[in-house]
């Protein structure tokens, strides 16, 4: 393969950033010994095997339902959302409607997700709010429910985005042609609109369910110790334990399954050879 | 050809907020006709298209179909089918999706569809093509297909908007031709949509020339070349000569201080008219045959014949002719009686 001069800072930095690093977690995951001294390293699997104990299992299922259910979520909200957008007339409607969308994302995650807690919490809005009409407060926080709020919360943008640009973008002259050919409203959603807007879709689900099944603020503030998912373990692993080759091979297991669900999603988009549109 | 009325378009206007796009327009469209929408972008062709077809409804006027007002009727009601300008395949769909998909959706039994379907396909050259995708084709491909697409609905009126506007000049011409051929076998309306004077010449049992939102003119290409109404369709259909003449009597004209015979009449005497000749109609002869006299100012080889640019006292006749006279000569021109077309002066503006 011939390269450019101009391609070496990037190839450079992709070297430092991405290749060294992930060599350096698989290399951890197939290895065992006392983490700060690389001497005591021997191969083993034992951080696979330990991992496939019911408890961290468990844990991982957990956290690919409540990502999963979320980016249904995010999904059944997101469509209709970034559809009534992009069939706004006027381009300054549909930009500032979208710019509604992406202003939250510039606060700080970590703030976002705190300000639920002031809502949802035991002296929060809501439950102050019922207290004045006479009930009682509710246990809203540290529960399934408020996991998956906070990831819909959050990720529903990364779903929005994508579905909108590829609708924006959409030709007119299909659905005119649609039409021609004797398809009423619902007949050109479903056989025009909707096939040729999978690609966002996809997208979509690949851009919420990645940092939904990885996260572990959201669970850490939102879900309490009933809700832990694979990242608060991860987490732990690294920060409190100090065993970072176990860590590493839960890092790993985790991004197989999100390699897998790209690689599931993207040949659902692929077939449709709707390889036009899309974010990326 | 019957003379059944398909489509009657009564009083039709159409305005975009302040823009008048069409002004009582009145048109009718004879069953099995191949009529051509002729007129320079933004005169209003499209629209009326569109109109037929439903995607605009008209702010005023009625469009009546076999009898019926379907001014309010849908699109996907209407027994009319369009071919899209930049063909509007649908890329997600193969291309025996594309043409099934009006089938489809009208619950046609699966044999059924996949036998018009090959049927249709041969009616454009392309059997074999069902399993290819839309983007593996070339453009001319592509539009046949979105001809089949619109055809095999076995429409009672096949719109077509600019369709041969994306293809090059061989190409359009092969299926100007075919495009003729597959409207005398189907043997349905064609509405054909075309800034190409050559291309509405080359097809059409009917032309409709429109400019600003009016119809101009309404005739077989023969009539409409021959005996353009006005300047504007003498200008837009092929390239004329048009200059002040006055009307003598009955088929006599004098232009450039000189009478001609002609076959007009129905003017009043001395009246001030229009004269238009057609490039190919000048005859050139020696200086001193001519009934003008003038100089070759310009020649330019156009393959089949040469232009040329010939000043008379000031007025520059464009001339056509397989022979060339030489840059710089003085030559005279012959114009017979026939190839000179009188217009009432106003009319030409």
């Amino acid at each position: 393969m011939r390269m450019r001069k101009a391609s070496y800072p990037y190839v450079l930095w992709m070297l430092i950033f991405i290749l060294i690093p992930l060599f350096l977690v698989g290399y951890f995951a197939f290895t065992t010994g006392n983490s700060t001294d690389y001497e005591t390293f021997r191969f083993s699997l034992e951080n696979f095997r330990r991992f496939l104990s019911p408890i961290y299992l468990d844990v991982l299922g957990r956290s690919l339902m409540l990502s999963l259910i979320s980016t249904v979520i995010c999904f059944i909200l997101g469509y209709p959302i970034a559809y009534i957008i992009a069939n706004k007339r006027k381009a300054k409607t549909r930009n500032n409607l979208i710019l509604l969308f992406v202003i939250p994302m510039w606060m700080n995650f970590l703030l976002r997700t705190y300000a639920w807690l002031t809502i949802l919490g035991k002296n929060g809005i809501i439950n102050s709010f019922l207290n004045l009409l006479g009930f009682e407060s509710m246990e809203l926080l540290y529960n399934s429910g408020s996991v998956i709020l906070g990831m819909v919360y959050n990720f529903l943008p990364f779903m929005v985005l994508p579905i909108y640009s590829v609708l924006v973008k959409m030709d007119k002259k299909l659905i005119e042609a649609a039409e021609d050919l004797g398809a009423d409203r619902k007949t050109i959603f479903r056989r025009v609109i909707f096939p040729l807007s999978l690609p966002g879709v996809m997208t979509g689900f690949t851009m919420v369910f990645t940092p939904a099944v990885s996260t572990f603020i959201i669970s850490n503030l939102l879900g309490g110790n009933k809700t832990t998912l694979i990242g608060n373990v991860i987490e732990q692993q690294f920060i409190y334990t100090g065993d970072w080759h176990f860590g590493s091979a839960m890092s790993i297991v985790l991004m197989v399954i999100i390699l897998i669900v790209m690689a599931l999603t993207n040949k659902g988009g692929g077939d449709l050879e709707g390889g036009r549109g899309g974010l990326w | 050809m019957t003379t059944n009325i398909m489509i009657d378009l009564k009083n039709i206007s159409k305005s975009f907020g302040k823009t008048t796009v069409l002004e009582n327009m009145n048109l009718y469209i004879r069953e099995n006709e191949f009529l051509t929408l002729l007129g320079p972008s933004g005169c209003g062709k499209t629209t009326t298209l569109r109109i037929i077809a439903g995607f605009e409804t008209p702010s005023e006027g009625k469009v009546i179909f076999s009898g019926k007002d379907i001014s309010d009727v849908p699109p996907y009601e209407r027994q009319v089918n369009t071919v899209f300008q930049k063909y509007a395949l649908f890329p997600h769909l193969n291309v025996y999706e594309n043409i099934a998909f009006g089938l489809k959706i009208k619950k046609m039994p699966k044999e059924e569809i996949t036998k018009k379907v090959t049927e249709v396909l041969k009616l454009v050259n392309l059997s074999g093509f069902e399993k290819r995708g839309v983007d593996s084709l070339s453009g001319g491909q592509q539009q046949r297909i979105a001809i089949a697409r619109a055809l095999v609905n076995e429409p009672k009126v096949l719109l077509l908007d600019e369709p041969l506007g994306a293809l090059d000049l061989k190409l359009r011409k092969e299926m100007q031709i075919e495009l003729k051929n597959i409207q005398k076998r189907v043997g349905i309306t064609f509405i054909y949509v075309t800034h190409d004077q050559e291309e509405a010449l080359t097809m059409s049992d009917t032309i409709v020339v429109m400019n600003e939102g009016l119809i101009q003119q309404i005739g077989t290409p023969v009539d409409i070349y021959n005996e353009p109404k006005n300047a504007f369709v003498a200008k837009f259909i092929g390239e004329s000569n048009i200059l002040p003449g006055i009307m003598h009597k009955d088929y006599l004209v004098e232009f450039q201080g000189v009478t001609f015979p002609c076959v007009d009449k129905g003017f009043a005497p001395k009246e001030p008219v229009e004269v238009v000749i057609r490039p190919e109609d000048i005859q050139m002869t020696t200086a001193e045959d001519g009934q003008l006299k003038g100089m070759v100012e310009e020649v330019t080889f156009k393959g089949v014949h040469y232009e040329m640019v010939v000043n008379v006292d000031g007025f520059r006749y464009l001339i056509q002719s397989t022979a060339m006279a030489p840059l710089g000569e003085v030559i005279g021109m012959k114009i017979l009686p026939d190839a000179i077309h009188i217009m009432k002066r106003g009319e030409a503006s």
